[in-house]
């Protein structure tokens, strides 16, 4: 399955960040689409092991998810870098690498040396609680709540998105 | 305006002071404001910005915040404790603010039945209401336009009712269908439920989007809540004013009359609001605890307590439920609300068991999203995680209910003289406590639901029993309305037996509380305590 911008937008409908369908929201998001402060490459790096494998796509998705999150939300986007350095730090302690540059297997042992997999998410607490908050539960939150991460799990119209009220009434063959 | 330059100041010349800018508060105030009088409402929490909807509903899915979290609930302000048998989590069931609890409510809007007003004379339980359904049918019917109402006229055990519901009701969901078939095989009547929600666009708010998290917040606004009203009714002058507590009622000399009511701004500064009527709408816990908190030397027990029903009677509703996995998909949680219910076993009523309602859901189990932010969950991510998300979403199907609670004086709210709130003021003390007849309710109630779930072929895995029951959020009875001073609160027009111009708008006026969720009720109440108070200026 292949992620696209548009599910992107369709994600961030989800998270209080408005954005139209049309052009000039895509235009709107290309203006900001290069955040300094947040490691894009290692959030899309931590997005190939979180999401399924049979995802594609998943760098445009990242991208045009991220900037929209952290458009005008200094502090969040604060939060996501600081996370995610932590991230690439753990990952040239134990992996002598920059974590995007890890294969799969070491990234997830990675995240999961942090205890990622395992600690409640804490936007305020310990570097583990926070990379649970900023990157893995931001990365999840995108995708679950996204028809197209939906979809692949059973519903095209997952709770937190906007999917209006035709598909409760369908049938799982319609 | 910035929250600094809000003006906290009393009005001047207050026709009404209305305390409490939730659904009863909120229709008042336009009520009124509409017939030209000067009207002042004080609302102890916020004015939520709408635009902060989304991000609200993200605090809901996200498990780094709890439930209290999503209307900023909790803290000093709203200290409560409990005293009961059972434990009552007062703050996850109240929203303080601009639109009150409904900005948190499911929005489902019935109609008592006939019987629950006669409680006492068809079955001996409680009191009867001095009021029949008679009385508030046309207040009904005005109560189901204010709040946009989409329904259908196909529920054969309602009460009569002589107009079509305001909008169509939304169509019955897939799983409907599924317990369709069960339903008919066992001779149960399912019928629609109407809710407080857009099934189209209605009174400048948009059909409902499907986010799926109405309870506790709807992003589009298409679920009604009493924002709205408010909104009306500053548009017809009203003045309504956030963050301002109301300390205590303050009467004249002779403690037969309110002169004002005292309130306490953000930065602590008491101000007194003066007005000819007041009317409290601040629902079944903060009326009883003002009226408790503004004792004085004339009414030593509290304010228009002279029954000592103040606080006393309360009452909630019992959920009873269960739930489990069908060997076929259910197409769950794309919507946050009922579709079909089955009232057939309501007025089955005896001396030993109460009403109950069954709630057909299409929200069981969990969603994807919460399964993937769970740290509970066993995958932490990738195709494992998708792969648990597959085995725990598609198959879940659940029932609910709603089971009734009779009036008993030892349920009551109190003040607790050893806990105080950010001002100084004693917090609510809850006693709350279940009898014999709502747990044998409850097992009726199950006993049908598993005949239903068995019919089905479901293979239950959780049930909401008598022993594990638990409330739904609908606070009554702590001021009950009658027709004796001696026990009651309020008289059938709703003002206070004890002080001349004092109105309770509220379901704390409830004598009997049946098994429907109430708010259709406290709101057609409203617009007669509205009419009431009209009359009286």
């Amino acid at each position: 399955m292949e992620l696209t911008r548009r599910d992107a937008l369709a994600a961030l409908a989800s998270t209080g960040i408005v954005v139209g369908a049309g052009a000039a929201a895509l235009s709107h998001l290309d203006d900001r689409r290069a955040e300094p402060d947040v490691d894009v490459d290692t959030l899309v790096a931590v997005a190939e092991v979180l999401y399924p494998s049979e995802v594609t796509g998943v760098r445009e998705f990242v991208e045009t998810f991220v900037a929209g999150r952290t458009a005008d939300r200094p502090d969040y986007r604060a939060g996501m870098a600081d996370a995610l350095a932590v991230v690439d730090e753990r990952a040239e302690r134990w992996f002598d690498g920059p974590f995007a540059t890890l294969d799969r297997e070491d990234r997830d042992a990675t995240l999961r040396q942090l205890g990622a997999d395992a600690i409640p998410p804490d936007p305020e607490g310990r570097p583990p609680g926070r990379v649970r908050y900023y990157v893995v539960n931001e990365l999840l939150y995108a995708f679950y709540t996204s028809p197209a991460g939906g979809s692949l799990v059973g519903t095209e119209n997952p709770i937190g998105h906007p999917g209006g009220t035709t598909s409760y009434q369908r049938g799982p063959d319609a | 305006m910035s929250q600094g330059d809000v003006d906290r100041t009393p009005s001047p010349r207050s026709d009404v002071c209305i305390v409490g800018a939730g659904p009863a508060g909120a229709l008042v105030a336009h009520r009124l404001a509409s017939e030209g009088y000067d009207v002042v409402v004080l609302e102890a929490g916020p004015r939520f910005d709408p635009d902060d909807r989304l991000e609200r509903m993200e605090r809901h899915i996200r498990p780094s915040h709890g439930p209290e979290d999503v209307w900023d609930m909790g803290g000093p302000r709203d200290a409560y404790t409990n005293a009961g048998e059972e434990h009552y989590p007062l703050n996850a069931a109240r929203v303080k603010g601009v639109g009150g609890t409904t900005l948190h409510w499911q929005g489902m809007v019935f109609r008592l039945h006939e019987s629950d007003f006669e409680r006492r004379s068809r079955h001996g339980v409680g009191r009867d209401w001095p009021i029949g359904y008679d009385d508030l049918q046309p207040y009904y019917a005005e109560a189901e336009a204010e709040l946009g109402v989409a329904g259908a006229d196909d529920n054969p055990f309602a009460p009569p009712r002589a107009e079509p519901f305001p909008m169509p009701a939304f169509r019955p969901s897939y799983s409907d269908s599924l317990f369709a078939e069960a339903c008919e095989e066992l001779g149960i009547a399912m019928h629609s439920a109407p809710n407080a929600r857009n099934s189209e666009a209605h009174d400048g708010r948009s059909a409902c989007q499907g986010y799926g998290t109405c309870k506790p917040v709807c992003p589009s606004g298409a679920k009604y809540d009493a924002t709205v009203h408010v909104a009306k009714a500053e548009a017809e002058g009203a003045r309504v004013i956030d963050r301002v507590p109301v300390q205590r009622i303050e009467h004249d000399r002779s403690g037969e009359t309110v002169e004002a009511v005292v309130y306490a701004t953000p930065d602590g500064t008491e101000h007194r609001q003066e007005a000819r009527q007041f009317v409290l709408a601040a629902g079944g816990i903060e009326i009883p605890r003002l009226l408790l908190l503004s004792r004085s030397t004339q009414h030593p027990d509290g304010l228009a307590n002279s029954s000592g029903a103040v606080g006393r009677y309360f009452m909630d509703h019992l959920f009873a439920g269960m739930g489990g996995e069908l060997d076929a998909p259910t197409r769950q949680k794309h919507v946050g609300f009922i579709t079909s219910e089955s009232h057939q076993f309501y007025d089955d009523v005896d001396e030993s068991v109460g009403p109950y309602k069954l709630e057909f859901l299409n929200y069981a189990g969990q969603s994807p999203v919460n399964v993937a932010l769970s740290t509970e969950s066993e995958a932490a991510w990738g195709d494992a995680l998708a792969e648990e998300i597959r085995d725990t979403y598609g198959n879940r199907i659940a029932m609910g209910g709603l089971c009734g609670q009779p009036p008993r004086a030892e349920n009551r709210v109190t003040l607790d003289p050893d806990v105080t709130d950010d001002h100084g003021n004693p917090v609510p003390e809850i006693h709350w406590s279940l009898g014999d007849r709502e747990r044998r309710t409850i097992e009726a109630a199950n006993e049908t639901q598993a005949a239903i779930m068995n019919e089905l072929g479901v293979d239950v895995d959780w049930v909401t029993d008598a022993a594990t029951t638990g409330p739904a959020f609908h606070h009554m009875g702590t001021t009950r309305m009658g027709t004796d001073p001696d026990e009651s609160v309020v008289n059938p027009r709703l003002r206070t037996h004890d002080l001349d111009n004092c109105w309770i708008a509220s379901a704390s006026t409830f004598v009997t509380g049946g098994a429907l969720n109430p708010t259709l009720t406290i709101a057609a109440l409203a617009l007669r305590a509205a009419d009431a108070v009209d009359a009286e200026l």
